[in-house]
């Protein structure tokens, strides 16, 4: 192998794989937050004794667990606004698809805690006179959060990697900032190899504040 | 007894899908009344304690509490408001076999927990109050501890400290000492029998039969889903009149008064 690197191309281009990162962050955080959310509730239907509510909830968190993502986002962006009439621009459509996706993926670990939660906890709480929401705010949920936070570290690192599938629709995230160099500078080694680095600066935090904490929660009961 | 009573039960009815646990319950309890519970396992005593206070929802009957009607009948089909159940459950107290402590919360924090998030009581007064009912269970010096680390007769004394932190003017207790080491079982009684002591109006599920004695001012047998037989505890544990009471306590073998 004779090939010399060179990653003054990578420093000289800086800017716009810092731009790509913005947006990289702007689709993970966000459709982190608003997934895990909406799986909370997807998770209540999930849970709910009404037949249409379980069963429809069941059909929604298959259909995204059981097709690829990238079919999701590309469904999300060509052939959702045929359905609604309303065309998305390629963020949208990015964030929609990991969201939902997230949500789908969020309501089984929710409804996993949930259930293991033992049922004399909800009792307890009612007991006093907690309402349902009270009880599940204060008894239920810190105990979900506490005991599922590897499920969830591990989905918010999942997405972060997903997100780089938005390129294919030509958000301008990292990826698609990386793909858009590397094909102009004839330069992927350094390239490619540089935004890989940045996904690993990025996401390798989150992984280690996320085994600390748990480490704390472990040792506080 | 000339007072009204505080908690009133009529026609009480009690189905698991077609498992009719329940059979048609009449009953009354005074204020100051403290009433044992007996019944072989699985006969419904859990169930008919449950439905008390709408953990289990009655499927006939209706439950009167200081006079009111719980539930709100309309074209012949009683609902019961949420909001009125929780109502229900602060002036209820109940204490669980196994029980049901939040393991995430102090000691202290369990306590506080209705006083602030149902109360809505500020934290500094919550506290005093909680201090206040562990001092009476025995507890003030595991304030901070978690429930997980204490013994099953302590984590059943907090129980009892939550539920009194309400100020409830019932107190239910389901089997309280059933899932005890039995040389557990004597610190959860006496704090029961400090609580008596109080002239507190109580109904207290039990195989602790000679406590119950000492205990209660009146004792039902269930078996089949009714009561079999009611009393005083002399009348009924002593000298029971029905054949299946006196089954029942020969069963249990002998028990000291
Ligand atoms: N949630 C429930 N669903 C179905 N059956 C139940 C439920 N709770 C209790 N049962 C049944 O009702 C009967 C009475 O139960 P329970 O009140 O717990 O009895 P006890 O407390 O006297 O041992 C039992 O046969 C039990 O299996
Ligand atoms: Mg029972």
């Amino acid at each position: 192998m004779n090939y010399t690197p060179d990653f003054s191309v990578v420093w000289a281009n800086w800017p716009v794989l810092l731009r790509g990162l913005v947006v990289t962050i702007e689709i993970w955080l966000p459709s982190i937050a608003m997934g895990l959310a909406g799986g909370f509730l997807i998770a209540q239907a999930r849970l709910s004794r009404r037949r249409w509510l379980s069963g429809g909830s069941l059909v929604y968190v298959e259909l995204f667990r059981d097709t690829p993502v990238l079919i999701q986002l590309i469904w999300f962006y060509y052939a959702f606004p045929i359905l609604v009439g309303v065309q998305l621009s390629p963020f949208a459509a990015a964030l929609l698809g990991l969201t939902l996706n997230t949500s789908a993926y969020a309501s089984e670990i929710f409804r996993g805690g949930i259930k293991s939660i033992h049922r004399g906890q909800m009792e307890g709480a009612l007991a006093i006179g907690m309402s349902r929401a009270q009880a599940m705010r204060r008894v239920i949920l810190p105990q979900v959060v506490k005991r599922m936070l590897p499920a969830f570290t591990n989905r918010t690192i999942e997405v972060a990697k997903m997100s780089s599938l938005a390129s294919v629709i030509s958000v301008h995230e990292l990826m698609y900032q990386g793909r858009l160099l590397s094909s102009t500078y004839y330069r992927p080694f350094e390239i490619l190899t540089a935004v890989a680095f940045i996904y690993l600066v990025l996401i390798y935090p989150g992984t280690f504040l996320a085994g600390r904490l748990e480490k704390h929660l472990a040792r506080s009961s | 007894m000339t007072q009204h009573p505080i908690l009133e039960i009529k026609g009480l009815h009690k189905r698991f899908a077609d498992h009719h646990v329940l059979r048609g319950i009449d009953f009354s309890v005074a204020p100051g009344e403290r009433v044992a519970i007996i019944g072989g396992s699985g006969s419904g005593k859990s169930t008919f304690l449950r439905c008390m206070n709408f953990m289990e929802t009655p499927s006939e009957g209706e439950v009167w509490l200081d006079g009111t009607r719980i539930g709100t009948e309309r074209n012949g089909r009683v609902t019961y408001p949420e909001k009125q159940l929780c109502s229900v459950r602060e002036r209820l107290g109940m204490v669980f076999q196994q029980f049901n402590l939040f393991p995430h919360m102090t000691v202290i924090q369990n306590v506080m927990e209705g006083l602030v998030t149902v109360k809505g009581m500020p934290k500094a007064e919550a506290r005093r109050i909680a201090e206040a009912e562990l001092a009476k269970v025995g507890l003030s010096e595991k304030h901070d501890a978690w429930p997980g680390r204490l013994s099953g007769g302590q984590q059943q004394r907090v129980a009892i400290a939550r539920a009194l932190s309400m100020q409830p003017e019932v107190l239910l207790f389901d089997e309280p000492t059933s899932s005890l080491d039995p040389e557990l079982v004597g610190e959860v009684l006496r704090v029961i029998n400090t609580l008596a002591g109080e002239g507190r109006t109580m109904l207290l599920v039990t195989h602790e039969l000679g406590f119950a004695y000492h205990f209660a001012t009146k004792v039902i047998f269930l078996a089949d889903g009714v009561f079999h037989e009611v009393g005083t505890p002399d009348e009924v544990l002593k000298n029971p009149q029905k054949p299946r009471t006196q089954d029942f306590l020969r069963r249990f073998g002998e028990f000291a008064f």
